[in-house]
C-alpha cells in the first residue's frame, strides 16, 4: 500500500487554531510513526478533537505546518502567513488518512454496502464488481456481513461505528484518525467497537484516537498525549503515562477519570 | 350527457395546452431552480445576493404581471427586447417565476442536512460536486417531496393564468362554452379535469414518498 518513507507518518508542528479570538491550539506539535497507536486524552475544550481535525484539513490551521508521509500539506512561512497545497494536493494527502466521527456520519440513504462502496467508485472510480469483494470482506471483518443490505437507521450505534470504521478502511488509508468514536454509544456497546480498533492495532494499522475511554488508552496505545488548554502537556508511551504521570494536570485528570 | 360528450372536443384541446404548459414549464424550472439554489448558497457573495434579489422579484409580483410584461414590454426594453409569440412569451414567464420558489425549497433542503454528511464524504476524497450529486441532493429529494408536490399542484391551476396572453387553455375554452350556451356545465366538467389531473399528480408524489420511505434518518 505504502512505501517506506523515512521519517513519520504525521509530522505537525507548532500548530495553532483559533476559532474568532478563541484560541484553542496554542502551538501543539506531534510526530507519529509507522505503526503507532497514539491516543489522545484530556478534559472537554482542550483541543483533542480539533487538532486531530486540523491534521485532514476539516480545519484550518492559523499557524504551524503539517507534514503526512513526509508530504507537506500546510507550512507557515517568515510573516506568519499560512500556506496549504492546491487543492487536489490537499485531497490527495488527506486520503491517505481514514477519519471515524464521533455521530458516525453515515449516508443514511444508502445500505451498509453501499456506504462501504460509493467512495472507492466515485472518487478511486473502480467497477462496482471490483470493490464489491473487498467491501463484503471488511464488513466480515467488523461482523456486519449479515447487515449488508439493511439502511444506517436499523443498526444500533455500534453497528454503526463499525460501518464507519469498514467504510474509512475501503478507501485503504494508511492512517486511522478516530475523533471520540464511543462517545455517543451506549455504554454497552462501546466494547465491540474497541475491540474491533483493537484488531486495527493488532494489524499494524497506524492509529490516532481521540478518546475518553482509559482502559483503551492504557491497552491497547503505545502512547497517550495529554493536552489541556490547547497545549501538549506530556506524551510518553501509555505504560509510563498511567504508571506516573508527571504532569499534575495529568495526575488530576486521571485521578478524575479512574 | 350527449351535451357533454359535444363540449368534450374544445375542452380536451384546451387541456392538452394546460397541459403542455405544465410539463415544459416543469422539465425546465427544476433544473433552473436547482442551479438558483446552489448559486443562492454558494460563497460567492455578490451571486448569492443577485440571486436573492432575483428570487425577491420574481415572487414580489404576480406572475400575470411578468407574463404580460415579458410578451407586451419585453419588445421595447434595450439590448435584451425581443418580441416573443404567446406560447413562448408563457413559457419563460412560468419558467422565471416557478423556478424561483423551487430554488427555495431547494435551498431550504440542502441547507437541512447535517454538515456531519459533508465531512463524512469530505474524509472518504469527494470532491464537492460528488458530494452534492451523490449523498446531498438524494437525501435532499426526499425532504422536498411534500413542498414539491405542493407546488406542482399549484402550477396545474396556475396555468389558466395564459388566458391573458388569449390562449385557449382548459379554463378559457370552458368560459368560451359557458358563454355561447348559457350553461354552467363546461366549468363542472373542467373542474373534474383539473381533478384529475391534480389526482394523477397527488398519487405520483404519494408513490415517491413511499419509494423514499425505504430508509430513515
Amino acid at each position: 500500500m505504502m512505501n517506506d518513507i523515512a521519517g513519520p507518518m504525521v509530522h505537525a508542528q507548532d500548530v495553532h487554531k483559533r476559532f474568532g479570538s478563541l484560541e484553542v491550539l496554542k502551538g501543539v506539535s506531534l510526530d507519529i510513526e509507522k505503526g503507532e497507536v497514539v491516543a489522545v486524552i484530556g478534559p472537554s475544550g482542550s483541543g483533542k478533537s480539533t487538532f486531530l481535525r486540523c491534521l485532514n484539513h476539516l480545519e484550518k490551521i492559523n499557524r504551524g505546518r503539517i507534514d503526512i508521509e513526509g508530504e507537506t500539506l500546510v507550512t507557515t512561512d517568515a510573516h506568519g502567513v499560512c500556506h496549504y497545497v492546491a487543492d487536489p494536493d490537499i485531497r490527495r494527502i488527506c486520503g491517505k488518512m481514514g477519519m471515524v466521527f464521533q455521530h458516525f456520519n453515515l449516508f443514511p440513504h444508502l445500505t451498509v454496502l453501499q456506504n462501504v462502496i460509493e467512495a472507492p467508485m466515485t472518487v478511486k472510480g473502480l467497477a462496482r464488481d471490483a470493490i464489491v469483494p473487498k467491501a463484503e470482506a471488511l464488513l466480515r471483518k467488523v461482523g456486519l456481513l449479515d447487515k449488508r443490505d439493511a439502511y444506517p437507521s436499523r443498526l444500533s450505534g455500534g453497528q454503526k461505528q463499525r460501518v464507519a470504521i469498514a467504510r474509512a478502511l475501503a478507501m485503504e488509508p494508511d492512517i486511522m484518525l478516530f475523533d471520540e468514536p464511543t462517545s455517543a454509544l451506549d455504554p454497552e456497546l462501546t466494547g465491540e467497537v474497541l475491540r474491533t480498533m483493537r484488531e486495527l492495532a493488532e494489524e499494524h494499522m497506524t492509529m490516532l484516537v481521540v478518546t475518553h475511554e482509559m482502559a483503551f488508552a492504557r491497552e491497547v496505545a503505545s502512547r497517550v498525549v495529554f493536552m489541556d488548554g490547547g497545549e501538549i502537556l506530556e506524551s510518553r508511551p501509555s505504560r509510563e503515562l498511567f504508571a506516573s504521570p508527571e504532569h499534575p494536570r495529568t495526575r488530576a485528570f486521571l485521578e478524575n477519570m479512574l | 350527457m350527449n351535451y357533454v360528450f359535444d363540449i368534450m372536443g374544445p375542452l380536451l384541446e384546451g387541456t392538452a395546452v394546460t397541459i403542455q404548459v405544465f410539463l415544459i414549464t416543469l422539465v425546465l424550472a427544476v433544473p433552473f431552480g436547482l442551479c438558483l439554489a446552489l448559486l443562492r448558497i454558494s460563497r460567492f457573495k455578490v451571486l448569492s445576493g443577485l440571486v436573492n434579489g432575483y428570487i425577491w422579484l420574481m415572487r414580489g409580483t404576480p406572475l400575470m404581471l411578468q407574463m404580460l410584461f415579458i410578451y407586451f414590454a419585453l419588445p421595447f426594453v434595450p439590448v435584451i427586447g425581443i418580441r416573443l409569440p404567446d406560447f413562448p412569451s408563457a413559457i419563460v414567464a412560468f419558467v422565471l417565476n416557478y423556478a424561483a420558489y423551487f430554488a427555495e425549497i431547494f435551498r431550504a433542503g440542502i441547507q437541512s442536512i447535517d454538515r456531519g454528511q459533508y465531512e463524512g464524504a469530505r474524509v472518504l476524497g469527494m470532491t464537492y460536486p460528488q458530494t452534492m450529486r451523490r449523498i446531498v441532493l438524494p437525501q435532499v429529494i426526499k425532504r422536498i417531496l411534500p413542498p414539491m408536490s405542493n407546488e406542482t399542484i399549484t402550477l396545474v391551476k396556475d396555468t389558466s393564468l395564459i388566458y391573458v396572453l388569449a390562449m385557449n387553455d382548459l379554463l378559457r375554452a370552458a368560459r368560451g362554452i359557458v358563454q355561447r350556451d348559457f350553461t354552467t356545465t363546461p366549468f363542472v366538467v373542467a373542474a373534474a379535469f383539473y381533478l384529475i389531473m391534480t389526482l394523477v399528480l397527488t398519487l405520483g408524489f404519494q408513490r415517491l414518498e413511499k419509494k423514499y420511505a425505504v430508509y430513515d434518518e
